[in-house]
């Protein structure tokens, strides 16, 4: 029988924490895309695209992210394309963020002052540039902790494309895991390594929020 | 091409579906019972325990709220029996959701003791309240209270989660549509019924948090 060590382990599972990274950044940065683009459909339409918006929020956030890949993968094979988990994994992650990051900016739109809006327009300035020269500069200000923490919750959320036979860190362990007959070693290490991801940038987070909502309080 | 979807295949399981969900119900019921009772005895170590406690305690929110809720389940399930603990897959669902329950109840509750005004807690020691009874009548209520909003996230967020438990072989709802869909093949149509039934369940549950909290935990 081959023998692993400590290292054997770590090593691999270092190998696999790339597909995390990568995951995390393809869903962080597709998410933020769609998520812009819905937060603009919100503000500049009435009605109908809001109520849209809304239900779209809801539905993501009502429903279990397992499920939301699970429907990925099997929709995505159901319209005839030959998918795999990184694509599924991916468009199910982006998805779930856009949901997430729309919901968390509507709010830091909604905390920038009313009147900025009735100053910027009685200065005819089109929806177009108020949303650039006057609304998003100082809502992105307000929105730059709570997102850097979502990150948080991505990366966590990609440890679900295991289960759809994504080979990333989670995949990773349970694979060494069954070769090593370590569960013990193999899944403490697994978890200091997410939290070896995870902790600073939930740090960076608690330090922006303090620092950039220094005006803010009392 | 046409996609050909049957969903009544799926829903004539629908006895698999109904175990299902009241396993799903039955999980979060528990944990956040339990969860709450911890979260609340944790942000009080946290927030006026002995220094040794509130390193503990932080250190212990902070592993959980930074691992994967799947991470911490298989180490529960996976990891503990090389350590000598054997667990049977639905205990080590309770235990897993409870722990991430109270890790981050306890940070959401401590929150709302932060915001607590000194003035009432200094009325309180002038009307002669022992520590127990100032953090239990004082400030306990009025700081569940306000942070009750953030708790039904969480607990929703929790009930959401507890779909991973379905990965090692507990009978819940995603579970369930796993299995109906290894009977039928009907793969897609198992997921979107099980999605939204998810959809229902933490629509009513938000309801259901929002009727009960000021009823039972925090007086009006």
């Amino acid at each position: 029988m081959v023998e692993f060590t400590l290292w054997d382990i770590v090593r691999n599972l270092l190998l696999a924490a790339r597909w995390t990274v990568a995951l995390s950044l393809v869903a962080f940065v597709g998410g933020s895309v769609v998520g812009l683009a819905l937060l603009v459909l919100r503000l500049a339409r009435g009605g109908i695209a809001r109520r849209f918006v809304a239900g779209y929020v809801q539905l993501f956030q009502g429903t279990p992210l397992l499920m939301q890949l699970f429907l990925a993968y099997f929709g995505i094979a159901l319209l005839g394309i030959d998918t795999s988990p990184w694509v599924s994994a991916a468009v199910a992650l982006t998805l779930y963020s856009s949901a997430y990051l729309t919901d968390i900016w509507r709010g830091c739109v909604e905390a920038v002052p009313k009147g900025q809006w009735e100053a910027s327009g009685s200065l005819a300035l089109s929806f177009r540039e108020q949303l650039r020269h006057v609304i998003l500069p100082q809502a992105s200000r307000l929105a730059i902790a709570p997102t850097v923490g979502f990150l948080v919750q991505v990366v966590k959320g990609t440890a679900l494309a295991s289960v759809i036979g994504f080979v990333e860190l989670t995949k990773a362990g349970s694979m060494i895991s069954n070769a090593t007959f370590q569960p013990f070693v193999v899944y403490s290490c697994l978890a200091l390594m997410y939290f070896a991801l995870c902790f600073p940038i939930s740090l960076c987070a608690r330090v922006l929020e303090r620092k950039l909502n220094h005006a803010n309080r009392r | 091409m046409r996609i050909e979807l049957d969903f009544p295949a799926v829903l004539a399981e629908w006895p698999l579906l109904l175990t299902g969900v009241a396993w799903t119900v039955g999980l979060t019921a528990v944990a956040t019972v339990i969860g709450l009772v911890l979260g609340v005895a944790f942000a009080w170590a946290r927030a006026s325990g002995p220094t040794w406690m509130k390193l503990v305690v932080g250190t212990y929110v902070e592993l959980i709220r930074n691992t994967p809720f799947i991470v911490q389940l298989f180490f529960i399930f996976f990891g503990l029996p090389a350590a000598g603990v054997k667990l049977t897959p639905e205990t080590a669902a309770i235990i897993a959701m409870v722990i991430n329950l109270s890790a981050y109840a306890t940070e959401i509750i401590r929150a709302g003791i932060a915001a607590t005004p000194p003035g009432q807690i200094e009325a309180a020691q002038s009307l002669a309240m022992g520590r127990m009874q100032i953090f239990t009548r004082v400030v306990l209520p009025p700081a569940l209270g306000k942070v009750w909003p953030a708790m039904t996230g969480q607990i929703i967020i929790v009930m959401l989660g507890s779909a991973v438990c379905g990965q090692i072989s507990v009978p819940e709802l995603s579970y369930a549509a796993n299995l109906i869909h290894s009977r039928n093949f009907r793969a897609f149509e198992a997921t979107i019924v099980a999605t939204l039934t998810y959809l229902v369940l933490a629509i009513l549950l938000r309801r259901l948090l929002n009727w009960a909290g000021p009823r039972l935990l925090f007086g009006r």
